[in-house]
């Protein structure tokens, strides 16, 4: 059994007087000990809501969640708000794109990291703050005892990424969920990060479920990879299967737009038509089918069910890509 | 540059760019506003453009790319330095002269949607700039290259009556490369054209600038501070950091032989969408972050975070950009670096070393006093 077993979720906002929207719809993915776990997908078709779910941080009012997220044999759907706040810095932490959101303007950076240090691992005064110049150090900021004094707009949004991986690793989480950690950030200062989450994963063995729009990211860290549209998982495979065949239309295609930095001058974009709008209701067939090079009749007779291969990889497509040609 | 046109004959400049420099000043004090220091976006910028061709602008946000940008069209007044542009001389330029020559020289945002007008339907929008120009004869002849511009960034016609909010990222982009478009201009500055884009709509944007470029011979300076895409779209890339060029090479060249450690770091830490590729590649980890533009280092700006730093003269004596010969190595002659070391780095002669990150202190980074530049509704 994963660490991690996220079963069926589906996530509806459902407000009164609005159009009901089904974020996610019906994910399933495990993520073990040690390993990097990738969702992917473009922007509104589900990963943050589904990082939200699992972590019980979505709105109670207007919201319906179902399906399951066993963490270590227990749901986290069902537990109660105080264990899941007992369980949220313990065991799973969680890093956003916008560091901001998560530090506290007011309080020291210092003081965040011995707090944590104080609640998690017990300890108190000069050994908490030994423990936490330490953890800073570890992450790379430079002159640690002074930052700890430091406010977070003190600090740059690198900088300040890494105070949120330093609690994070402060009370060593068996599971991190990165939620776009590095995409407000420059590439030099991405790729430390990066970096840094990979020792993490390596050293401690924390599960690591990494959420961002860049295939160039998953291809580096991930062992599995779930691609997300619309909120459903549209494919899934260990990193090598999938970049060496991508069966779904979709993930064909977002391969197609990337311009590759090893890429010859003059070879072509191959960009997806349309946009995410031009969506239709998974229920009357694929969601992606109005945006389909591939599309045929059946694929909008009914929503398409997620055929697996012998090689662990699902696709949820009835007219796949089966050709490495046309994939590279 | 000795660089060829596209049907193969030698393109002569469009744009040509010397010395340019854009201090901002850093004032302090309520009553007195004095002037305690600067900010040094942009500090002495060599650059020409060919005709025709696409100049790529890449670096890490706030080393003065959109300064550089902006100060060449002369929406930011340059403290010195020249921008010929045609052969004309444009910081001398009276304001009328230099309104006329604006419809030559257009510009994109990364956020078409806070350069657009709300209140404005498409029509409208690209009306006016028309109108401010004199371009057409009466409203009729107005409707009818609005309407050709349209077809040309695959805009359909019931756009026209919409308003910028009504459509989706991509579609707004594609109104603002229409504005500029419209005008019939011969440069295009593209500040960040894509970076605010989903991917797959990011290469509907790119294919659509390649193909206009193609059809109406435009001259690009595209800035983005994604390498991937900078190298993909341009003919010529120039690596900026802290306010100068590091390197300048013809895009394929930048890739297959950078000389400059920061190039080389950039370009080591660019994902690659491949895993065998991402195994194997080798990463130059940079430490820390950029230093303070108000206060950059002494010598070479990139000594403080440079693997490749030596005890003599990075530290105090600043690098120009250069062509250098390395044997064994083809760079061409339009190839430039400024590292004193380019050529025993070029060989592997020099190893890089580890680097401790220094502190970078974030209180001088941003000037309070100075607003942040907005975008321009109309620059038109
Ligand atoms: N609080 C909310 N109320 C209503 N709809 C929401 C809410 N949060 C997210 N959504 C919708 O759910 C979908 C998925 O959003 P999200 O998970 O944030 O996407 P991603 O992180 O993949 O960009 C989007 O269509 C978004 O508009
Ligand atoms: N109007 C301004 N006043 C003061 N400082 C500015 C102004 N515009 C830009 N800067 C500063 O100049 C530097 C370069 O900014 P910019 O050209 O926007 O960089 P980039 O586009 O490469 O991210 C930054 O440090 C920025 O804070
Ligand atoms: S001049 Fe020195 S510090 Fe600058 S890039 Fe070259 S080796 Fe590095
Ligand atoms: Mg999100
Ligand atoms: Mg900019």
């Amino acid at each position: 059994m994963a660490l991690l077993e996220v079963k069926d979720l589906s996530v509806v906002f459902a407000r009164k007087g609005e159009r009901e929207v089904r974020a996610v719809d019906g994910v399933s993915f495990d993520v073990d000990a040690g390993e990097v776990v990738g969702l992917v997908g473009e922007s509104g078709c589900g990963k943050s809501v589904t990082s939200l779910a699992i972590m019980g941080l979505l709105p109670k009012r207007g919201v319906r969640v179902s399906g399951q997220a066993t963490f270590d044999g227990m749901n986290l759907l069902q537990t109660d708000e105080r264990t899941l706040r007992d369980i949220r810095g313990r065991d799973v932490a969680m890093i956003f794109q916008d560091p901001l959101s998560s530090l506290n303007p007011v309080v020291p950076i210092g003081l965040q990291v011995t707090e944590v240090l104080t609640r998690h691992r017990g300890m108190k005064g000069e050994a908490a703050k030994k423990e936490a110049a330490h953890l800073l150090e570890r992450v790379g900021i430079p002159d640690p005892t002074r930052r700890l004094k430091e406010y977070p707009h003190q600090l740059s949004g690198g900088m300040r990424q890494r105070a949120l991986i330093a609690m994070a690793v402060a009370c060593a989480p068996r599971l991190l969920i990165a939620d776009e950690p590095t995409t407000a950030l420059d590439v030099t200062i991405q790729a430390q990060i990066l970096e840094l989450l990979k020792d993490l994963v390596r050293d401690s063995g924390t599960a690591l479920l990494m959420i961002t729009h860049d295939l160039g990211v998953v291809a580096g860290m991930c062992k599995s990879i779930n691609v997300l549209y619309a909120g459903r998982r549209v494919e899934s495979a260990p990193r090598r299967v999938l970049f060496a065949q991508r069966h779904h239309p979709y993930t064909v295609g977002l391969l197609g737009s990337i311009p590759r930095l090893d890429a010859p001058k003059g070879e072509k974009l191959r960009p997806i038509t349309g946009s995410v709008r031009d969506v239709l209701p998974w229920a009357e067939g694929c969601a992606f089918a109005p945006r389909c090079f591939n599309r045929v009749d059946r694929c909008v007779d009914g929503p398409p069910e997620l055929v697996w291969t012998a090689a662990q990889h699902g696709y949820r497509c009835v007219n796949p890509v089966m050709e490495a040609e046309t994939a590279k | 540059m000795t660089s060829l046109a596209k049907d193969g004959t030698p393109a002569s400049p469009l744009v040509e760019v010397k010395d340019l420099k854009v201090h901002f000043p850093i004032k302090k004090g309520v009553i007195f506003d004095k002037v305690i220091g600067h900010v040094k976006a942009v500090d002495g910028v060599d650059l020409s453009i060919p005709r025709g061709r696409t100049y790529g602008l890449v670096g890490e946000s706030g080393c003065g790319k959109s300064t550089l940008g902006r100060a060449l069209l002369q929406l930011t007044p340059p403290t010195g330095g020249s921008v010929e542009f045609d052969g004309q001389e444009l910081t001398k330029l009276a304001p009328g002269k230099l309104r006329s020559m604006r419809r030559r020289m257009q510009m994109i945002f990364q956020d078409p949607l806070s350069s657009l007008d709300p209140r404005q339907n498409v029509e409208s929008i690209l009306i006016e700039g028309l109108a401010a120009h004199g371009i057409g004869a009466d409203r009729g002849e107005r409707r009818k290259k609005v309407a050709e511009t349209l077809d040309a960034v695959g805009l359909p016609r019931w756009a026209l009556s919409r308003y910028p909010h009504e459509f989706s990222g991509g579609q707004r982009q594609r109104i603002g490369i229409a504005r500029a478009l419209v005008l019939g201009p011969d440069l295009i500055v593209a500040d960040e054209p894509v970076s605010a884009l989903d991917v797959s709509i990011q290469a509907q944007v790119i294919n659509l600038l390649e193909e206009l470029q193609d059809q109406l011979n435009l001259t690009y300076l595209v800035i983005a501070h994604d390498l991937a895409v900078v190298r993909h779209i341009s003919d010529v890339v120039g690596v900026m950091y802290l306010g100068a060029l590091v390197e300048e090479a013809p895009s394929d060249d930048i890739y297959a032989a950078p000389l400059h450690p920061y190039t080389r770091a950039l370009m080591s830490a660019v994902p690659v969408p491949d895993p065998d590729v991402e195994d194997q590649r080798e990463r130059i980890l940079l430490a820390g972050d950029l230093p303070s533009p108000a206060n950059p280092p002494k010598g070479c700006r990139f000594h403080t975070r440079c693997p490749w730093a030596q005890p003599t003269r990075c530290a105090d004596e600043r690098p120009v950009l250069r062509q250098i010969t390395v044997e064994g190595l083809e760079t061409g002659s339009d190839h430039r670096v400024a590292c004193h070391w380019a050529e025993d780095i070029a060989t592997g002669k020099l190893r890089p070393h580890e680097v401790k990150a220094e502190l970078v202190h974030q209180e001088a980074e941003t000037p309070t006093e100075v607003a942040p530049p907005s975008e321009p509704t109309s620059i038109i």
